[in-house]
């Protein structure tokens, strides 16, 4: 693929000639056709979805719909089990509330160590029923140890709830495994895909999970909406999780039946615009290609990492030889955010904390680390002027 | 500006080797602070007398160079100064750091204000504000009697 013209189609580094922004983790900039379809949905076609029958409120309501047929076949998903949401955050949620309300005291989950937050504190609000929470432990490369799954499943174990791949060390879960071990075992299993999609290959009917969440923010796509991926049975056995229009079938003052399908799930006025313009983000992955994706953060990762191994005092979080889209690491003697100020003086941007990942942290006996991760807009002088900034960052901080 | 005017010698040498560091002895105030989006935290222990002067004061913590150093150089400067001087101290960090208001000398030696606006350049970075106010709200906590662990993400 040809970066110059990819980057160029990303309006920020217009209005901010020397960005280098390795923070794609958290949120990718937004391509001229996503912010263009915005533009024009909002000038020229906007009109709220789902709801009256005149001919603008109808072309919008398509257009709203054709994208969660664009998502259902970029993730190889199922007709009628693409859920609109906020975000991960709030799909994940969803899943813990509803699936919750199925549990019993006693009741067992079973997590990660590597979980963002997301994917734990929602279910942590279950421990109220009484239920418990188990993580499959991470070694000291930062990979979540599948082979001790098996000994943390008992008769109680009714889900099992993983990341795809770490927002911290970028180190990929073996799902087929979990999945596997879990289906033998009649075990729901959820994934929290927020950093998978857009940056590997996610094939829903490959991986047969029950949940699967991800984001548009990340995927180049507008803030505000977040997909999930739930089986039928799931639609049909789950209560909704918020009540209001649009996710109703009859109301009258004693009784109220619920919409059938992911309307159930939908409630209340939705993310129209970002949701349409979702679809060029998702249009434009697809025209690079996934698996150019792959290769390109897979080689910035590697020189990336072999250009920063050679600083003497630089330690990662995790095994660095991962090539991943994402990595993080410290230089020793330097806090993370101190680094960060430093960096940004360059305009370098680098995200420095706990990245939401606090139990990852605490088991790697680690407070904050600086994250680097990647999007097709970068290339091998943003990792060059890095380097120059971690040089800078150990001179100031008086660092042989 | 030139990062070396933010991460000068002084607060380098404080972020590295913090001063009062560790939990003084039989103190009779205490609090907690936190900033749960950088993950900094601290507490601060100190003994008031009998005349409202703080006796001793330490604290204990992880942060970043701007926090411990921020952290240092508070105590070092609070010890032995009155509760009413130590609220006035805070108040006119606060509004050094916030509104780059210069202190006025008053009440402190000429080694005590080199010190405490060593800290003045972080007002040029407003990220990182928090990292240097932490610790001063944590005292004013402290000197409130304050038993929940304060946020300086929430407070500034």
């Amino acid at each position: 693929m040809n970066l110059k013209d990819i980057k160029s189609q990303f309006p920020i580094f217009k209005f901010n000639k020397n960005l280098i922004y390795f923070d794609t983790a958290n949120s990718a900039q937004k391509p001229i056709q996503v912010i263009d379809a915005l533009e024009d949905f909002y000038k020229n076609h906007y009109a709220n979805i789902g709801r009256a029958v005149y001919g603008l409120a109808a072309r919008a309501t398509a257009d709203f719909e054709s994208t969660r047929e664009t998502i259902k076949e970029f993730v190889n998903g199922t007709e009628g089990e693409i859920v609109f949401t906020k975000n991960s955050t709030e799909s994940l949620n969803l899943v813990a509330h509803c699936f919750g309300k199925f549990l019993k005291e006693g009741d067992e989950i079973i997590l990660t160590e590597a979980e963002h937050h997301s994917n734990y504190v929602p279910w942590h609000f279950l421990r109220k029923k009484k239920v418990n929470i188990k993580f499959i432990p991470i070694n000291e490369d930062g990979e979540v140890e599948v082979n001790k799954l098996t000994s943390l499943i008992t008769n109680k174990t009714k889900i099992i709830s993983v990341i795809h791949i770490s927002n911290v060390t970028g180190l990929t879960t073996d799902l087929k495994k979990i999945i596997s071990i879990a289906k033998a075992k009649k075990i729901s299993v959820c994934i929290d895909g927020t950093q998978a999609v857009a940056h590997s290959h996610v094939d829903l009917k490959d991986l047969d999970c029950d949940f699967y969440a991800f984001s548009s923010h990340k995927i180049y796509g507008p803030t505000g909406v977040g997909i999930l991926y739930m089986k039928n049975k799931w639609i049909e056995q789950f209560e909704p999780f918020n009540g209001g229009g649009g996710m109703i079938q009859n109301v009258d003052t004693k009784n109220i039946t619920y919409a059938s399908g992911v309307s159930k799930f939908e409630a209340g006025s939705l993310a129209s615009a970002e949701v349409i313009a979702l679809k060029q983000a998702v249009k434009f992955v697809k025209d690079i290609k996934v698996k150019n994706i792959i290769s390109h953060e897979q080689s910035l990762a590697s020189y990336a990492l072999e250009k920063i191994s050679k600083f003497n005092d630089v330690e990662f979080v995790g095994r660095p030889s991962n090539k991943g889209s994402v990595f993080s690491f410290n230089i020793k003697g330097v806090h993370a955010h101190d680094a960060s100020t430093v960096f940004d003086e360059d305009n370098i941007a680098v995200r420095a904390g706990h990245h939401c990942c606090q139990i990852l942290h605490k088991k790697m006996k680690i407070g904050s680390s600086l994250r680097m991760s990647f999007g097709v807009y970068n290339n091998k002088q943003d990792i060059d002027a890095i380097c120059e900034s971690i040089k800078k960052c150990k001179k100031i901080f008086k660092l042989k | 500006m030139d990062l070396t005017e933010l991460y000068h010698d002084l607060i380098l040498d404080h972020g590295k080797k913090p001063r009062n560091f560790g939990k003084c002895n039989k103190f009779n105030h205490d609090a907690e602070g936190h900033n749960p989006l950088c993950g900094d935290n601290i507490h601060v222990y100190l003994i008031l007398d009998t005349d409202k002067k703080v006796k001793d004061i330490s604290f204990e913590g992880s942060g970043c160079a701007i926090s411990v150093a921020s952290s240092s150089i508070m105590t070092e400067i609070v010890k032995g100064k009155s509760e009413k001087q130590a609220r006035e101290l805070l108040n006119a960090f606060f509004k050094m750091i916030k509104e780059g208001q210069e202190i006025k000398k008053a009440g402190l030696s000429e080694d005590e204000h080199i010190k405490f606006s060593s800290l003045a350049g972080v007002g040029r970075f407003p990220m990182r504000v928090k990292c240097a106010t932490l610790s001063w709200h944590t005292l004013k906590a402290a000197l409130d009697d304050e038993k929940k662990p304060i946020n300086s993400e929430i407070i500034d």
